[in-house]
C-alpha cells in the first residue's frame, strides 16, 4: 500500500516503537527460559535472569589455602595463590579479612592479619601472604572480596538432562518417546485423509455435500469427549495404553482438519487436468497417485507441520492413551509436567528440559513457516 | 520391541496397508467385479464409478466415526449411567447432572470457563489485529509478525514453564527471579506476590498464557484479511480527508469483520478445551478450575466415569453454537 498517497504519516516512528513494545512483550518470557537454562542453580537462585548479560558485583567468601601450604622464601613465609580461576575475568575492587570491613583494603594495598603478617590481594584474584613467622592454625585465612565478575553461561545443565544416564529424570528417552509417538500420527492420517479429500472434491455421489457438513462439525468437537469411551474401546480390543492406541487416536482426532484442508486445497486444482487424465484413460488411483497428490504437496506440508506440531506438543492424549502406570514411555510433556511438582524451585532443571521439548518444534516452525501459514489462512479464511 | 522399531514398523505397515487397501481395492473393483468390457460394460461402469468413492472415502469414515461420532454419543449414555460396584452400570437419568450442579467447584469451573471465554478470544484478537495493522506498515514486519507468530510453536506446558518463571515469588529480602515481581518492587509495590495463590485473578495471569500464545495465529490470519481490501477503498477515504483511524475503524474494520468472527471463535474453541496450561500451572487449585481439568479430575482421580461425562456434555454443549454456525457457513458456501 506504500503507493496510496498520504499513507506515510507523520507516526511512522510510533508504529515502530509499538512493534519494538509488541516483539519484545511476545519474546521476552522465552528468551527469560532460555537464559535460565544455560546458567548455574545458584546463579538463577540469587538474580534475575535479565542481570545475568551484565557483569555483575558480588560480594565472595573465600578462604585462601591452608598453612600447611605455606613456602619458606629466605627467612619469610609465604602464601601465595589465586582466589578465582585465573582464566575467568574477575576483577576485585575491594576486599578485607573480617566480616565486620569486608572492603578494609583497596586492591594491592597491604592489609595486616590479626595474626601476624601481611596480605596483598591484586585486582585479577592473586593474593599474597607473608609473615615472619610461620603461620599457624588448620584453614585458610577467610578473605572478602568485592569483586566483578563477567557474564557466565554453563552448558552443564544440558549435560545433565540429556545425557546423564543416572538420572532417572532425564529427558532423553522422553524425547524418543515422543518422537516415537509423533511420526506415525503425522505420516498416517495424512494418506488416509488424501483419498477421502480426493473423493470429496472430484467424485460425484449422492451425500457428498452432508459428508463434507459432517466433517466441518466433527472439525470443533472436542476431544475430551472421546476419552473414555475410546480408553475402554482399547481396552476391549485388547490393545490398553500404549503406542499403537496413541497412534490411532491422533490419527482420528486430526483427520477432520486433515480432509478438510486437504479437500479445500484439492478443489482449487485445475480441473482441465483432471478431465484430460480420465480421457486418456488413467484410473481414478492412477490420477489420485500421479496427478493429485504431487500437486496437493502445500496443502500435505500444511498439515503435517500442524499435526507434528499438535501431537509433538500434546499432553492430553498421551495422558489418556499412552502412559501407564509403569511411566516407561512417558513424553516430554508429562515428564515437564511431572518435574513442575517435584522441582519447582530447581528452574535450571525445569528450563533446560522445557527447552529440550521447545526446541524441535520451534526449528519447525522457523524452517517451515510460510506453508503453516498457508494452511492457517487455507483452514480459517472461508 | 524397542518402540522406534516398533514405531518403524507401524509406519511401513500403516503406509503399505493404506497403500494396498486403496490400490487393491481400486483393481478389485475395476478387474473383477465390475470389468469395463463384455455385454454389460457400459453398466458395469457405472456402477464402478458408483462404489467408488466409497472405496476412497472408507478409512476415514471408519476412524472418523469411531474416533469422533461414537465417543459423542457413547460420553452422552454414559452421564446418564452410573458404574456400580462389581462392573457393570445401570441408568440413573440425570442423577449425575443433578450431584454436578450441587458441587461448588463445577460452578466455579464454570464461571472461570466463561471469564476465559470473554477475555482470551477479545484480548487475542485485540493484540492480533494491532500486531497486523502495525507490523503491515514497517519493513522489519515480517521479522516481527514471526517472534509473535513464535508462541504457537510451543507447547502448552513449555509455555506454562515459560510463565511460572515470570510469576516466580522469591522472598522479600532475595533478589526477585520473576519479571512480574521484580517490576511489582521497581514500581514501588510493597512485598512480592505469589501471583497466581491469589483467587480471581490468578485466573488472568493463566489467561495471559493463552493469549500470548493465540495472538500470533490471530495476528497472520488478520493481517491476510488486511492486505486482501480493495485499495481503492483506502485511497478514497484518504482522498475525502480520513485520519489514520478514522481509515481503521471505519474502513478498514467492516470490511474484515467476517474474518474477525472466524478468528473470535476459532480461539473460542482453543479456550473451551483449554486444559494444559491449567493443569500444569496450578492445577485447579485457589479456584482456577476449569471445565477440562474438572472433567480430567472426576475421570481419573475420583473415577466418577459419570460425573465426568457430565462434564464433557456441557463442553459440548458450550461448543454446539460454533459448531452449527460453521457447519451453515459450509453449507452456504458449497451452493
Amino acid at each position: 500500500m506504500d503507493n496510496i498517497a498520504g499513507t506515510k504519516s507523520s507516526l511512522t516512528w510510533a508504529v515502530h516503537i509499538s512493534v519494538v513494545l509488541l516483539v519484545a512483550l511476545w519474546l521476552f518470557p522465552t528468551v527469560g527460559l532460555l537464559v535460565s537454562s544455560f546458567r548455574t542453580s545458584d546463579q538463577i537462585a540469587t538474580s534475575g535472569w535479565w542481570k545475568s548479560m551484565f557483569p555483575s558485583e558480588q560480594n565472595m567468601i573465600i578462604r585462601a589455602d591452608a598453612p600447611e601450604m605455606q613456602v619458606l622464601e629466605g627467612d619469610i613465609y609465604v602464601i601465595e595463590g589465586d582466589l578465582f580461576d585465573p582464566e575467568k575475568e574477575v576483577v576485585v575492587s575491594v576486599y578485607g579479612i573480617s566480616s565486620r570491613a569486608i572492603n578494609a583494603f583497596e586492591v594491592g594495598e597491604t592489609g595486616a592479619l590479626s595474626k601476624g603478617g601481611d596480605i596483598v590481594v591484586s585486582a585479577d584474584g592473586h593474593y599474597r601472604m607473608t609473615n615472619s613467622e610461620p603461620f599457624t592454625g588448620g584453614r585458610g585465612q577467610r578473605i572478602f572480596v568485592t569483586a566483578q565478575s563477567p557474564p557466565e553461561f554453563t552448558l552443564a545443565n544440558y549435560k545433565n538432562v540429556l545425557f546423564d544416564p543416572n538420572n532417572r529424570e532425564g529427558m532423553l528417552s522422553a524425547f524418543f518417546n515422543t518422537l516415537t509417538v509423533t511420526i506415525p500420527a503425522t505420516i498416517i492420517p495424512i494418506l488416509v485423509a488424501a483419498f477421502a479429500a480426493y473423493a470429496l472434491a472430484w467424485m460425484d455421489f449422492p451425500g457428498r455435500a452432508l459428508l463434507i457438513a459432517a466433517i466441518v462439525g466433527l472439525l470443533v468437537v472436542p476431544l475430551q469427549l472421546a476419552l473414555i469411551p475410546l480408553l475402554k474401546f482399547h481396552n476391549e480390543i485388547g490393545i490398553g495404553k500404549g503406542y499403537l492406541g496413541v497412534w490411532m487416536a491422533h490419527t482420528g482426532f486430526g483427520l477432520p482438519l486433515a480432509i478438510y484442508l486437504l479437500r479445500n486445497y484439492m478443489v482449487g486444482l485445475p480441473r482441465d487436468i483432471i478431465e484430460n487424465a480420465r480421457v486418456d484413460g488413467a484410473s481414478e488411483f492412477q490420477i489420485f497417485v500421479k496427478i493429485i497428490l504431487p500437486l496437493s504437496f502445500p496443502a500435505l506440508a500444511s498439515f503435517a507441520i500442524f499435526q507434528f506440531l499438535w501431537t509433538w506438543n500434546d499432553l492430553l492424549v498421551a495422558l489418556v492413551f499412552l502412559i501407564d502406570s509403569t511411566g516407561e514411555t512417558t513424553v516430554m510433556t508429562k515428564q515437564i509436567v511431572e518435574l513442575l511438582g517435584t522441582r519447582g524451585g530447581n528452574w535450571e532443571i525445569l528450563a533446560t528440559s522445557a527447552f529440550v521439548s521447545i526446541a524441535v518444534p520451534l526449528a519447525v516452525f522457523f524452517a517451515l513457516q510460510r506453508y503453516l501459514v498457508r494452511g492457517l489462512l487455507a483452514g480459517s479464511v472461508k | 520391541m524397542h518402540p522406534a522399531l516398533q514405531g518403524l514398523i507401524t509406519i511401513i505397515v500403516g503406509v503399505s496397508g493404506c497403500v494396498g487397501y486403496f490400490y487393491f481395492s481400486n483393481q478389485f473393483l475395476d478387474k473383477v467385479l465390475f470389468p469395463p468390457r463384455g455385454p454389460n460394460a457400459g453398466r458395469n461402469i457405472n456402477r464402478a464409478e458408483m462404489i467408488r468413492p466409497w472405496l476412497f472415502l472408507f478409512p476415514s469414515l471408519l476412524a472418523l466415526g469411531l474416533y469422533l461420532a461414537y465417543p459423542v454419543v457413547e460420553t452422552m449414555r454414559m452421564s446418564l449411567m452410573e458404574r456400580v460396584p462389581g462392573g457393570g452400570s445401570e441408568f440413573v437419568g440425570l442423577d449425575n447432572y443433578r450431584q454436578m450442579v450441587n458441587e461448588s467447584k463445577f460452578w466455579e469451573a464454570l464461571r472461570n470457563n466463561i471469564l476465559w471465554l470473554i477475555v482470551v478470544p477479545a484480548l487475542s484478537t485485540t493484540f492480533g489485529l494491532l500486531a497486523a495493522q502495525l507490523t503491515d506498515r514497517i519493513k522489519w514486519g515480517n521479522i516481527a509478525k514471526s517472534i509473535i507468530f513464535m508462541p504457537m510453536a510451543i507447547s502448552f506446558v513449555g509455555a506454562a514453564v515459560i510463565w511460572k518463571l515470570v510469576y516466580d515469588t522469591r522472598p522479600i529480602d532475595q533478589d526477585q527471579i520473576g519479571v512480574l515481581n521484580a517490576l511489582y518492587l521497581w514500581f514501588g509495590g510493597e512485598a512480592p506476590q505469589t501471583w497466581l495463590t491469589i483467587p480471581f485473578w490468578n485466573s488472568f495471569f493463566l489467561m495471559a498464557v493463552l493469549v500470548w500464545i493465540q495472538t500470533g495465529f490471530a495476528m497472520v490470519i488478520l493481517s491476510a484479511a488486511l492486505r486482501g481490501i480493495p485499495e481503492e477503498t483506502i485511497e478514497a477515504a484518504i482522498l475525502d480527508g480520513a485520519n489514520p483511524f478514522q481509515l481503521f475503524f471505519k474502513i478498514k474494520m467492516p470490511q474484515i469483520s467476517g474474518t474477525i468472527v472466524v478468528v473470535w471463535t476459532t480461539i473460542t474453541i482453543v479456550v473451551l478445551k483449554v486444559f494444559d496450561i491449567v493443569f500444569a500451572m496450578t492445577n485447579g487449585q485457589w479456584e482456577t478450575q476449569v471445565l477440562a481439568n474438572y472433567m480430567f479430575d472426576k475421570l481419573f482421580r475420583a473415577n466418577d466415569w459419570g460425573v465426568g461425562s457430565a462434564s464433557a456434555m456441557v463442553i459440548m454443549l458450550l461448543v454446539m453454537p460454533i459448531l452449527i454456525w460453521n457447519v451453515r457457513n459450509a453449507r452456504k458456501e458449497m451452493q
